[in-house]
């Protein structure tokens, strides 16, 4: 592919020259190689090259039965792994006609959305990273420490968590998780003004994001582009109001939009979306219901002929799981849509004629995790 | 015995001198190694090097012993004198300035009447060792680094020069121990706020630390124009770069913070010093602490800084202190 | 020209107010653990590898081998077998090992288990030298812990 790159561009011109931003780089969040056609400082062309990560997971998933695909589910998306569950339980529970209880639903709202601050802190972190702050990453990595310590106290794993089943979740949740997850609440938001101070006012760090990548509304549009990054465009789209699922309907919380879509943007509306989680988990530990966490489903549960689609908003987007059935338990064909592979998608258009500290500032933004684009 | 007793005293002098500045300039790599790294950790709010020796206070020792250890890679195409001239290059012109500066009340190594210009012409000579480094890497990535420190580095000079101008326009004099003289009642960063926090500006952009690191710690580009180098060339790169914040911090103490006067101790004249290192280390603290705080700053907002700010806001000051000090 | 200055003073205080946070966090104590030289209490509910659950009152295992496990294992990492005693009439267990390089910790075999005979241990500190010394042999692990 390079090659053929190499002998459609100009190359007789001295100035021009393909740099590598190799698989094995600090900046690209995985395994990503993006092939750049550079005139001197600016980038012409940036090509991403993906696969170096694909393990297969959608041929596991038509490979054994689908109650043996939940692992799976947790390590496409390492750092936000319980939406990924949720969508794919979700998914057997209505091809199968199967009911959650109450409690179970709250349980499951409230992790992911824990999961999706933790998310959100890493992300955070590493974009600072790549910008060349190197204190923002341990910040928010002690933050979400806490985060991890609450979860593994219920699910007994730290990042591929295997904690839903198909009728609801393993375990219970008891008093010293309510308890210890409010606590955390209160001391997040008192370290938000932390982030506010050395990140969000610093004039260096606005100064690299502000009016850089600028992806408009249709560009967005076109590309199939979702979650923050469509949000910072301006578009309010979020599957948690627009196409609800779970009990999502029950809680009150807003959608934060941008403007400009440029990188600060993007920036605000994550940070702000961070609250707003908060806000969730919240109302959900105030309205939790009594009951059983887990509905009695048969051991082998077998997939009725005919497809079948799960939508979820998972922390980078749309995340949507894609069942054809074939009446045994094994699906004839499982078919997983991630999120950043559209959102990298936009980044060639994206990039032409910038300058290569732009282009990482471009790709920090964009809440890239390579591992679910090549699952 | 002879030999020496023939020999003029003032050489001896300069000998002993010489030899004390070289020593000097490797302590203070170890120390300044160690504070950086102990002072990234507690800011990151981990305890940093802990393990070798205790709270790891011989972990920069073991890590020069390492580097020394190395094995000197050259690579196939490179031009090898000019490869391996340049940490050399790098290194060597940052013992002169050391040579100029009055320690204390009797501690200087030698007075020079130039002795500002002497430090400020050294200082420049880095620029060379960078492009000659980054052209005899024969790597495209170096020369680009290269060339990004060479812009740098001329952009950052001037308001360097201009802010100095401002304290010699007070003093009337190049000579360091002159300058530091004048400053018995009252210290100059009372009097020249802006021209000081201006030098330190451009002197953290001259060293090039963070947050203008550009042409070095680069997260984009390789390592800029170190990249070839492995052990010993490396380390001289690192030693060249911590004795030139040394030297700038020392010159900003000299010009800004009243060098070595402070409360009287007994000795005062040799322990002056005392007060001195106080300052600098003061000032080196503050330039470690911004590293691991700022993001870095993109190339051209950086050449736009110096051009666009830091420039105009400095012959402001210079006709400002023009005017004040013929009135 | 006004966007100028107030860039200036705007910016100039932001990074005034960075370094003010950095320094507190540099004046606070560490929050890391200097693990191996000090270790934290981990959960019990903590996932490590399976093991076999001694019952208090047979003193021994409850596993009646049926080999539910060893089916439902999405990873296929599990091995029982059973074996014909004289006197009994069903089988008793003979063997379980785990290869635990395949385990993902997905916790159906502990659920689906008729007689709850698995657990999951709480071990972390593991390192080794070999991929073998990754085959348990869970059985064995159990009779060390039958007083």
């Amino acid at each position: 592919m390079v090659s053929k790159m190499m002998r459609e561009s100009q190359f007789q011109e001295h100035n021009r020259f393909f740099l590598n931003m190799g698989p094995q780089h600090p900046s690209t969040h995985g395994v990503l190689l993006v092939v750049l056609e550079m005139d001197g400082e600016y980038v012409l062309d940036p090509q991403p090259v993906l696969g170096f990560i694909h393990r297969m997971h959608e041929k596991m998933g038509e490979s054994r039965p689908c109650q043996g695909f939940m692992p799976n589910t947790a390590r496409m998306d390492y750092v936000c792994a319980l939406p990924y569950n949720h969508g794919y339980v979700s998914l057997i529970e209505k091809k199968a006609g199967i009911e959650v209880p109450k409690r179970a639903e709250y349980i499951r709202v409230i992790t992911s959305e824990l999961n999706r601050v933790a998310s959100h802190l890493l992300w955070l972190g590493a974009y600072l990273l790549d910008l060349g702050a190197f204190t923002p990453i341990l910040y928010g990595f002690d933050d979400r420490e806490h985060i991890l310590d609450i979860l593994e106290d219920i699910t007994g794993s730290r990042l591929t968590y295997c904690y839903y089943r198909f009728g609801g979740v393993t375990q219970d949740i008891d008093d010293k998780f309510v308890e210890s997850t409010r606590a955390f609440i209160k001391r997040l938001r008192k370290r938000f003004d932390i982030y506010e101070r050395l990140v969000t006012k610093n004039i260096i760090f606005i100064k690299r994001a502000e009016n850089i990548g600028i992806i408009s509304r249709d560009m967005a549009i076109r590309y199939g582009i979702t979650g923050p990054n469509l949000r910072g465009s301006g578009i309010a789209y979020d599957i948690r109001k627009n196409e609800p699922y779970s009990v999502y309907p029950e809680f009150d919380f807003e959608v934060p939009v941008g403007e400009n879509g440029d990188c600060l943007d993007r920036y605000m509306v994550r940070v702000r979306e961070m609250e707003q989680s908060l806000r969730i988990i919240e109302q959900a530990l105030d309205t939790l219901p009594d009951g059983p966490v887990r509905s009695k489903v048969p051991k082998n549960i077998k997939l009725a002929p005919g497809d079948c689609n799960f939508a979820v908003e998972a922390a980078r987007g749309e995340l949507s799981y894609y069942l054809v059935g074939d009446g045994t338990s094994v699906p004839y064909r499982l078919k997983i849509r991630v999120p950043s592979y559209s959102n990298l998608s936009c980044l060639p258009e994206l990039g032409e004629g910038i300058l290569l500290p732009d282009l990482v500032s471009i790709m920090g933004s964009m809440d890239l995790v390579i591992p679910e684009i090549d699952r | 015995m002879e030999l020496i007793s023939t020999l003029p005293p003032e050489s001896i002098r300069m000998v002993f001198a010489v030899i004390i500045i070289i020593s000097f300039i490797f302590l203070n790599a170890i120390m300044m190694g160690y504070l950086e790294r102990k002072i990234a950790g507690h800011v990151q709010r981990r305890p940093g090097p802990m393990e070798v020796g205790s709270h790891g206070i011989l972990q920069l020792v073991v890590d020069g012993v390492k580097l020394v250890g190395k094995e000197l890679l050259i690579p196939v195409n490179v031009d090898r004198t000019l490869f391996r001239l340049g940490p050399i290059l790098s290194f060597t012109p940052v013992i002169l300035p050391l040579l100029v500066i009055p320690f204390s009340e009797k501690l200087q190594a030698r007075d020079l009447n130039l002795g500002l210009l002497f430090i400020v012409s050294m200082t420049s000579i880095n620029v060379m060792a960078m492009v000659v480094a980054g052209w005899g890497s024969n790597n495209k990535y170096s020369m680009f680094g290269a060339m990004r420190a060479v812009a740098q580095s001329i952009a950052y000079e001037i308001p360097i020069l201009l802010s100095m101008l401002a304290v010699v326009l007070m003093t009337n004099t190049f000579s360091l121990k002159e300058i530091v003289g004048a400053q018995q009642n009252i210290w100059f960063i009372v009097l020249q706020p802006l021209a000081f926090i201006i030098y330190i500006i451009s002197g953290v952009a001259e060293t090039n630390r963070a947050p203008f690191d550009l042409p070095e710690a680069e997260s984009e580009l390789t390592a800029g124009f170190h990249t070839e180098y492995s052990g010993m060339g490396f380390s001289l790169f690192f030693l060249g770069e911590y004795t030139n914040m040394f030297t700038v911090a020392s010159v900003a103490t000299v010009l800004f913070l009243g060098g070595w006067h402070g409360p009287p101790l007994p000795y005062g004249q040799y322990l002056g010093i005392v007060w001195f290192f106080l300052k600098v280390y003061f000032l080196l603290f503050f330039m470690i602490m911004i590293r691991w705080t700022y993001p870095r700053v993109r190339f051209d907002q950086l050449l736009n800084f110096s051009w666009k700010y830091l420039v105009p806001f400095s012959l402001a000051n210079i006709l400002i202190t023009a005017v004040v000090v013929k009135l | 020209m006004k966007r100028y200055f107030s860039d200036l003073f705007v910016g100039g205080k932001s990074l005034v107010d960075g370094l003010a946070v950095t320094l507190k966090a540099f004046c606070q104590p560490i929050v890391t653990v200097q693990y191996p030289r000090e270790e934290i209490d981990i959960t019990p509910n903590f996932r490590g590898h399976i093991d076999l659950v001694l019952d208090p009152e047979k003193n021994t295992f409850r596993c009646i081998a049926c080999g539910m496990c060893e089916r439902s294992c999405p990873s296929e990492c599990i091995r029982v077998k059973g074996k014909k005693v004289e006197g009994k009439k069903k089988k008793t267990l003979a063997l379980f090992t785990l290869d635990f390089t395949k385990c993902s910790l997905c916790g159906t075999c502990v659920e689906i288990c008729p007689t709850q005979a698995l657990e999951f241990s709480n071990e972390y500190n593991l390192a080794a030298f070999s991929r073998e010394a990754f085959h348990y042999d869970i059985l064995k692990r159990l009779e060390e812990r039958i007083i």
